[in-house]
């Protein structure tokens, strides 16, 4: 496993597009939340500090930040695509099936590469909104501080399942830039079905139709924060509350269609004449 | 005599097209074989399949003695098809060490191969600043590296000038001579006839012949002749048996021989029959003309 995790970080690191798209996809959620948490005086105007809003007390912070990080996931999503586009279009993917690499590995060792990035950007978000949060919160028990760490769980299934979709479009198209736009192309789909079961039956049916779909089922593992922090501020306005939480079974969802990406790249690589 | 490869009954189907026909050969250890037909003759699919890119559609090959994985035993082989593939933005010493990597080979043999190709200079160069030939010597410096007992080479002087042409047949010629098995896939005949000694010849998919180069046809030679009398001559030609087809072009006849004779014996009868020859000379037919041959009668 490390032989074929190995092989294809010298693949990417020796790459200068995507090293710097690498460092972007991790440094700049990074400094975005650092930026924000720290007190911005606007030229003597007023102070913008986040921290007031509650929005880095514990346990919320954990949603917060796994939410907006996740945006970020689209500069890695070009790195996948394109570390597949690159080996067909140098058709060094043919090459290295006949310098003793069997499909299966191939597959996995991209495979590998996107748990341990995935691994990786999950570690940085937890380190980072730890710190952020001990320095902000205005509850540090440890049962409270780690109530909700499950958002770093559906965020790291998150990005493995975003990034196996992301493979197995780039195996499929074989071109970087085709996939991308097949990626939109679903996205458009998934609310085109919405609208049409929407119009036939009604909205609660079609969307929980929706919520099975592989773009709307990674989005739902983490739900939007700014209602939670509306409610936090306004506790007596009951039609605000909504669930929120990091289910069993929305994990379980997208791990399915992580198997089934990983699984249909192998058997279309593996059907393929090269 | 060790085997290295069989293939049995191999055929392969793009849609309606049949590439590869029924094809059975097998590859024995320390010759250098040749795989020989016209473009688009399912060379490179006949490679593609025993090296796990295509797909069959029927029949079966295995490597060594039957009991490797493909898997297994491509990492005791060398390979490159059609055009060199290495990643443009990597060094040629960071392109072989992921190779290092893929076939589990010490990182030490990539020095020791670049110097064989000639390359060891411009190892820290990147691959896309690479000239053709160099690329295509980098390729075998690539398939090297594990020490491999079979080296599949496909068109590997397709597109270089002469000068790289030379280089490569050199090169094959060194690797030969230290009792690598090689595999020769080429549509330029005189290629195949310096460096194989044994020869595949495939048209549309299907086998012609497979054996020794010098056996491909049994023929005894020809002769190249001229003398002052040219009727007299043809007539004796006609009259011997031993002569089979006569061809007369200008002043120089072509007599085909049926049965085996030295020039010298040619000379000698011709001259007691009172015939003097101004020109002889003893042929074989090139590889060319036992190819066209072959291809022609079928």
């Amino acid at each position: 496993m490390l032989r074929l995790l190995n092989l294809e970080l010298q693949k990417l690191l020796l790459n200068r597009t995507s090293k710097i798209l690498i460092f972007i996809s991790f440094i700049l959620p990074f400094t975005v939340l650092i930026l924000l948490s720290i007190k911005i005086n606007f030229f003597g105007f007023f102070t913008l500090e986040l921290g007031e809003l509650g929005i880095f007390n514990f346990p919320i912070i954990w949603h917060i930040t796994t939410f907006f990080a996740s945006y970020f996931k689209f500069f890695f999503a070009i790195v996948v695509v394109s570390m597949i586009g690159n080996e067909y279009s140098n058709k060094t993917i043919k090459q290295n099936l006949i310098d003793g690499l069997s499909k299966k590995e191939f597959i996995l060792s991209k495979f590998y590469t996107i748990v341990f990035f995935s691994l990786l950007a999950t570690i940085l978000i937890a380190v980072a909104s730890f710190f952020i949060g001990l320095y902000y919160s205005s509850y540090t028990e440890v049962n409270i501080i780690f109530r909700e760490v499950d958002f770093l769980l559906a965020y790291f299934v998150k990005l493995v399942g975003f990034f196996s979709l992301c493979l197995y479009f780039g195996m499929l198209m074989r071109r970087s830039a085709f996939a991308l736009a097949f990626l939109f192309v679903l996205y458009i789909l998934e609310w085109i079905t919405f609208g049409l079961i929407a119009w036939k039956s009604d909205t609660d049916l079609a969307e929980k139709i929706q919520n099975f779909f592989p773009l709307k089922s990674m989005y739902k593992l983490i739900d939007q924060p700014f209602q939670r922090v509306m409610m936090t501020k306004f506790p007596d306005k009951a039609d605000l509350a909504y669930d929120y939480a990091v289910h069993w079974y929305e994990i379980i969802i997208v791990l399915g269609w992580t198997a089934l990406f990983i699984f249909l790249s192998y058997r279309l690589l593996k059907k393929r004449d090269l | 005599m060790d085997t290295i490869l069989t293939i049995n009954n191999l055929t392969k189907k793009f849609g309606y097209l049949t590439a590869v026909k029924d094809l059975s050969f097998t590859i024995n250890k320390g010759n250098v074989y040749g795989i020989l037909g016209p473009n688009g003759s399912g060379k490179s699919t006949t490679l593609g399949i025993v090296l796990n890119v295509v797909n069959k559609t029927s029949g079966d090959f295995h490597w060594f003695d039957g009991n490797t994985t493909t898997h297994d035993a491509l990492k005791k082989v060398g390979a490159i098809i059609e055009r060199p593939n290495f990643y443009p933005y990597m060094s040629a010493y960071q392109n072989l060490k992921l190779v290092c990597k893929i076939k589990g080979v010490d990182y030490s043999k990539i020095d020791e191969k670049l110097e064989i190709v000639g390359l060891l200079e411009r190892k820290d160069s990147k691959f896309q600043t690479y000239s053709l030939g160099m690329k295509q010597r980098l390729a075998i410096a690539s398939a090297l590296l594990n020490d491999p007992e079979i080296l599949i080479l496909d068109e590997p002087t397709n597109g270089l000038d002469p000068q790289g042409i030379h280089q490569i047949r050199s090169l094959i010629k060194q690797i030969a001579s230290q009792g690598t098995t090689i595999l020769l896939a080429s549509h330029l005949l005189d290629e195949v006839e310096k460096v194989c000694s044994h020869v595949v010849v495939l048209r549309k998919g299907e086998k012609l012949y497979s054996g020794r180069v010098d056996e491909m046809i049994s023929s005894h030679g020809y002769l190249e002749l001229k003398a002052e009398n040219t009727d007299n001559l043809i007539q004796f030609l006609e009259a011997k048996k031993m002569f089979g087809k006569i061809k007369v072009e200008d002043e120089l006849i072509t007599a085909f021989l049926d049965e085996p004779m030295d020039a010298k014996d040619v000379n000698k009868l011709m001259f007691e029959n009172g015939i003097v020859l101004t020109h002889l000379v003893k042929r074989k037919e090139s590889l060319e003309e036992q190819f066209l041959q072959l291809t022609d009668n079928n």
